[in-house]
């Protein structure tokens, strides 16, 4: 069974009772109506299917972005959304994923990696490779010069206390996945995420 | 989640958003789901709009959830184990409590070793002299094999039924109202709409977030909710459990990926220093049953382990070596969480820090002393993509930021990230749902994703290593890398690591092979403890399996019109959906209710609208528990040694109390403030009087700001400019206040300055015979981004955590208002 229902429709519907009339409920998308009542800003748009950075209600929403997919041609993000199929948001967006664009597109956003170096009042502009290579040496020295093999008691610890780590809440699963596996392979125990505080 | 695991057995929410609109009645408590998680707040009102479900809110402040609620109570910050003790009192004294449920599904009938006991607010084994406890009566009575001693009559006195009924018997309604300062009318009239649940087609669901975990006592409010939830059988069924609203996007991913100071992914856990012997190891977490036949799920442990080796060290993981058990860091402390990092940080044994998407700066309790401590540092790395106030702590910003730059020694790196519309990968919402999401545009300038800046690092040190050798290596050098372009792992291929893989072909008990060498595994069932299978969290098993990433599922159908949607994202485990689903049927297998129904025995398996949250073969005849990660398989009214401060919940005062002492325990100052709290030197230094600092203050977030990032957005900036107080209007009056003033706030440990509303959401209280005045302090708005420059609230939060987690006390400490 299929069912047509323009995306306009489709907002109506719910709008009336999420229960009573639910559609995406039962499985109707309003895909094919999608194009036809965004023609004039969201034509052309390539949409991604994203959720919610914020809270851990998880909304889905749709970025449209504008980008030929040419070489030398760079997508960049112009609209936001709710997605209207996901079951818990249902297109909806409260006032902070509403302004998701905002926070993508931020002045405050870093573009370069930087340093400041001690007791010095400025960030300076440094490239990838001597970011990285400077943070391994600083890790590996503090590493060596204090990593524990065996305890007091002679228990094999193995583990590195002197350098710590808070990760992040809103990064992905594989970024955690990869954070820990480095992180313990290193012995580092001095571990945290905001599920802390 | 603390609270959440020693009673039912996993630490998450139980149900999920869209089942909320299952419920007759929602209880928040300790959040404002309304303000902090709008959108899934929505199910509350479906639930009340085509449910006729009835919504209470109990808290502080008559909140923006309060303002739709059905009924208000307000209470004092701090006291709800109070309030729900004297409502689980009230639930046995008047007999409306679940009797059939209570006495298959939980452990009420076990019986608890003669020498426990409780005495003037201290459990037995209290050494005062260290604050801790020696948790040796904390047991059942267990016979010669092993397994506990029950009474299925709930009689005897030490069974935990008699015990629990006891312990909570002195929670009387006026004691209650007493110390929450809830009117005694309001009380009973929660308490009588809540009991109302009690019966087999009606459930209560109860929504709560950081408004209890960040309490000195967090995790025994949880428990104290939990246990109500059990005595009143909302457990396993649609519309009930205790849902625990997680505050970040994927909090509850990292927690399950195990990125806490003590634990390995999948809730497993590093050894302690003490734990030489891999076997030991194994058997201290491979729980066996303390009831004859139940599933008690962690009896695998090893094979989740070995998986997770083998995962992370491929060949170099072998039985001979016992799987690399040396490599693993092992623990002298307990926890180094947070708190103790940055004291240790302030005495100068911490060299260096990263922080990834994370800003302790505005996020952790004390201002002052996180500056401090981040002062002594050698080396700080930032990853984020945007500017943070940690990682400009050296930076003069006058009033809000008042340090010595050129006396701080910190090498500081900042380091740009991608933000989530410029990356791949998957997110656990609080639902336990994994959903995949794309990347929409590259990020800006040079900025790439976290996963090649950690991999990039990593590769650089290893390199040295292999270079210049250096301390224990073995571990470092072997960690399996099979990533396509070493530099930058893909997102898939992290998750297909996660998931899992056959190294050999697995066979069943039958030698029937069930996963080829080289095959994702579908599920956690199948791995091997004999190194036959690799997986990086066995939880996730079955998300990327041989037909590929089930968490890019779209399919958002509803067959069973119960708001299930089996085929939408991927929920962890197994793709279940209500935990201990089992719970919604009775004993014999028949829901308790047709509209409450989950799962039930069709007479050869289980079936529903959800999977299983069972073994699917396992007859009622085999009386088998619901919850089948604890030992028991029933819920755990009783926590045994599994909670710090006792197996029973008890309420003592926030270690910044605005009464003299704790009126349940009034001439014992040792049952005062949690008895097994840590508390540093320094930080009690810091703590405050109710004579120098009269008024209750909490924090809270605002539906407009998301903590310290949306400060930085535009559209945010111009819905919640500036920062603000609310201050109630009696005691507004009394300093001269009216709304739109300035005022100053102080604590024992700095002050912020905010703009005054007035309002008549917080009202006085009658605590203990004196009157409390609450303030509310919002926890946005900073000195960069948009917003009207201001001070960080966390200048003004005491550094002392909630005793099992150590998550600070930043709902209850003490403050003084003053106009400027
Ligand atoms: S849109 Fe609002 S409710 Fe939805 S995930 Fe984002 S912050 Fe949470």
């Amino acid at each position: 069974m299929t069912l047509k229902v323009t995306r306009r429709q489709f907002f109506k519907l719910g709008a009336v009772g999420m229960a009573t009339s639910s559609m995406a409920m039962m499985g109707f998308a309003p895909e094919p109506a999608l194009a036809s009542i965004r023609q004039f800003k969201l034509t052309g748009a390539k949409i991604t299917r994203s959720n919610c950075t914020y809270c851990s209600v998880g909304c889905g929403v749709l970025l449209y972005s504008r980008g030929d997919g040419a070489i030398n041609s760079i997508d960049s993000i112009y609209h936001v959304e709710g997605d209207p199929d996901h079951p818990v948001s249902r297109g909806s967006l409260c006032p902070k994923g509403a302004g998701l664009l905002d926070y993508i597109q931020s002045e405050s956003r870093l573009k370069y990696p930087q340093v400041r170096e001690p007791g010095t009042d400025e960030w300076k502009r440094i490239s990838w490779d001597d970011a990285l290579t400077r943070i391994a040496r600083h890790m590996k020295d503090d590493r060596d010069a204090n990593f524990v093999d065996q305890d007091a008691e002679g228990n094999t610890v193995n583990h590195w206390t002197t350098t710590g780590m808070l990760a992040a809440s809103a990064s992905t699963n594989e970024t955690a996945y990869l954070t820990q596996k480095i992180v313990r392979s290193l012995g580092m125990v001095v571990l945290d995420n905001q599920a802390r505080v | 989640m603390a609270g959440l695991a020693p009673t039912f057995g996993r630490g998450a929410m139980t149900n999920h958003w869209v089942d909320i609109r299952n419920a007759d009645l929602i209880l928040v408590m300790g959040g404002n789901a309304a303000e902090a998680h709008p959108v899934g707040f929505r199910w509350v009102m479906e639930a009340k709009e085509h449910n006729d479900a009835r919504l209470i809110v109990v808290d502080p402040r008559f909140n923006r959830t309060a303002a739709v609620a059905d009924y208000y109570a307000e209470i004092r910050t701090g006291t709800d184990i109070a309030f729900l003790g004297g409502l689980i009192s009230y639930l046995i004294e008047t007999d409306q409590i679940h009797h059939e449920y209570v006495r298959a599904y939980t452990d009420a009938s076990l019986i608890v070793r003669e020498d426990f006991g409780f005495e003037d607010g201290l459990f037995t084994g209290y050494d005062a002299e260290n604050g801790e406890y020696d948790k040796e009566t904390w047991r059942y009575e267990y016979d010669d094999e092993g397994y506990a001693l029950r009474d299925d009559t709930l009689t005897h006195p030490r069974c935990v039924f008699q015990l629990m009924r006891v312990h909570f018997s002195r929670y009387t309604p006026d004691v209650v109202s007493s110390v929450c300062g809830t009117p005694r009318d309001k009380l009973q009239h929660v308490w009588d709409m809540v009991a109302a649940t009690v019966v087999n087609d009606k459930t209560m669901t109860i929504l709560y977030a950081l408004g209890w975990t960040q309490h000195s006592i967090g995790s025994q409010i949880i428990r104290t909710a939990a246990m109500l939830q059990l005595l009143l059988g909302n457990m396993g069924m649609r519309g009930g459990g205790v849902n625990a609203l997680r505050g970040h996007s994927n909090i509850q991913g990292l927690t399950d990926l195990g990125l806490l100071s003590d634990l390995l992914p999948g809730y497993m856990s590093l050894p302690e220093a003490d734990e030489q012997d891999y076997e030991a190891y194994i058997l201290d977490r491979s729980r066996p049953d303390l009831l004859p036949g139940e599933v008690s799920y962690w009896r695998y442990y090893e094979r989740f382990h070995v998986s997770l080796m083998k995962a992370w060290f491929g060949d170099a993981a072998t039985e001979a070596n016992n799987w690399c058990y040396d490599w693993l860091p092992k623990l002298s402390e307990t926890l180094y969480d947070v708190l103790h990092t940055f004291e240790r940080m302030s005495h100068g044994d911490i060299n260096g820090y990263i922080c990834q998407g994370f800003n302790p700066l505005a996020a952790f309790p004390h201002k002052a002393k996180t500056t401090a401590a981040l002062s002594r540092l050698k080396y700080l790395v930032v990853i984020d993509p945007l500017r943070t106030e940690t990682a400009e702590f050296w930076k003069n910003h006058g009033e809000f930021n008042d340090v010595n730059t050129a006396e701080i020694g910190t090498e500081v790196f900042r380091l740009p990230t991608t933000a989530f519309a410029e990356e791949d990968g998957s997110i656990v919402n609080s639902s336990r749902w994994l959903q995949w999401f794309w990347a929409a545009a590259p990020p800006p300038g040079e900025a790439i994703p976290d996963t090649a800046i950690l991999a990039g690092i990593f590769l650089r040190m290893q390199q040295m290593y292999r270079d210049e050798g250096g301390a224990f290596s073995d571990a470092l050098l072997n960690l399996s890398w099979p990533y396509r372009y070493p530099a930058e792992p893909s997102a898939n291929e992290l998750a297909r690591e996660y998931n899992g893989w056959a190294l050999e072909d697995v066979v069943d008990e039958q030698r029937n092979i069930v996963c080829r060498a080289g095959e994702q595994v579908e599920d956690f069932g199948m791995l091997r403890a004999d190194g036959s299978t690799a997986s990086g969290c066995w939880i996730f098993a079955g998300c990327w399996t041989n037909e590929g990433n089930q968490m890019i599922r779209r399919d958002n159908s509803d067959p069973y019109g119960v708001g299930q949607t089996l085929g939408w994202a991927w929920s962890w485990p197994a793709n279940r959906r209500i935990l201990y689903n089992r719970a919604s049927a009775r004993p014999d297998g028949t829901p308790w209710a047709e509209r409450k129904a989950v799962v039930w025995w069709n007479g050869n398996r289980w079936v529903g609208n959800d999977v299983p949250d069972f073994p699917v073969e396992s007859a009622p005849t085999e009386a088998q528990g619901p919850f089948i990660m604890n030992q028991t398989g029933r819920g755990q009214f009783f926590a045994r040694d599994r909670m710090v401060e006792g197996p029973f919940p008890e309420h003592y005062e926030p270690f910044e109390t605005p009464i003299a002492n704790n009126p349940m325990h009034p001439n014992n100052p040792l049952a005062k403030n949690n008895p097994g709290a840590r508390v540093f030197e320094q930080d009690r230094a810091n703590f405050g009087s109710f004579e120098e600092f009269p008024h209750a203050a909490t924090t809270y977030r605002l539906t407009e700001h998301f903590h310290y990032w949306t400060m930085h957005n535009r559209l945010n900036a111009i819905a919640q400019p500036e920062k603000f107080v609310e201050i109630g209007e009696t005691l507004a009056n009394e300093l001269g206040i009216v709304k739109g003033d300035r005022v100053r706030v102080s604590s024992k440990r700095g002050h912020i300055e905010a703009v005054a509303v007035v309002t008549k959401r917080i009202r006085p209280l009658q605590v203990a015979g004196r009157t409390v005045h609450q303030i509310g302090i919002p926890i946005h708005w900073g000195y960069l981004g948009e917003t009207k420059r201001a001070h960080l609230t966390n200048t003004l939060t005491p550094s002392v955590g909630d005793a099992n987690t150590q998550t600070p006390e930043f709902k209850s400490f003490l403050v003084r208002v003053d106009k400027l």
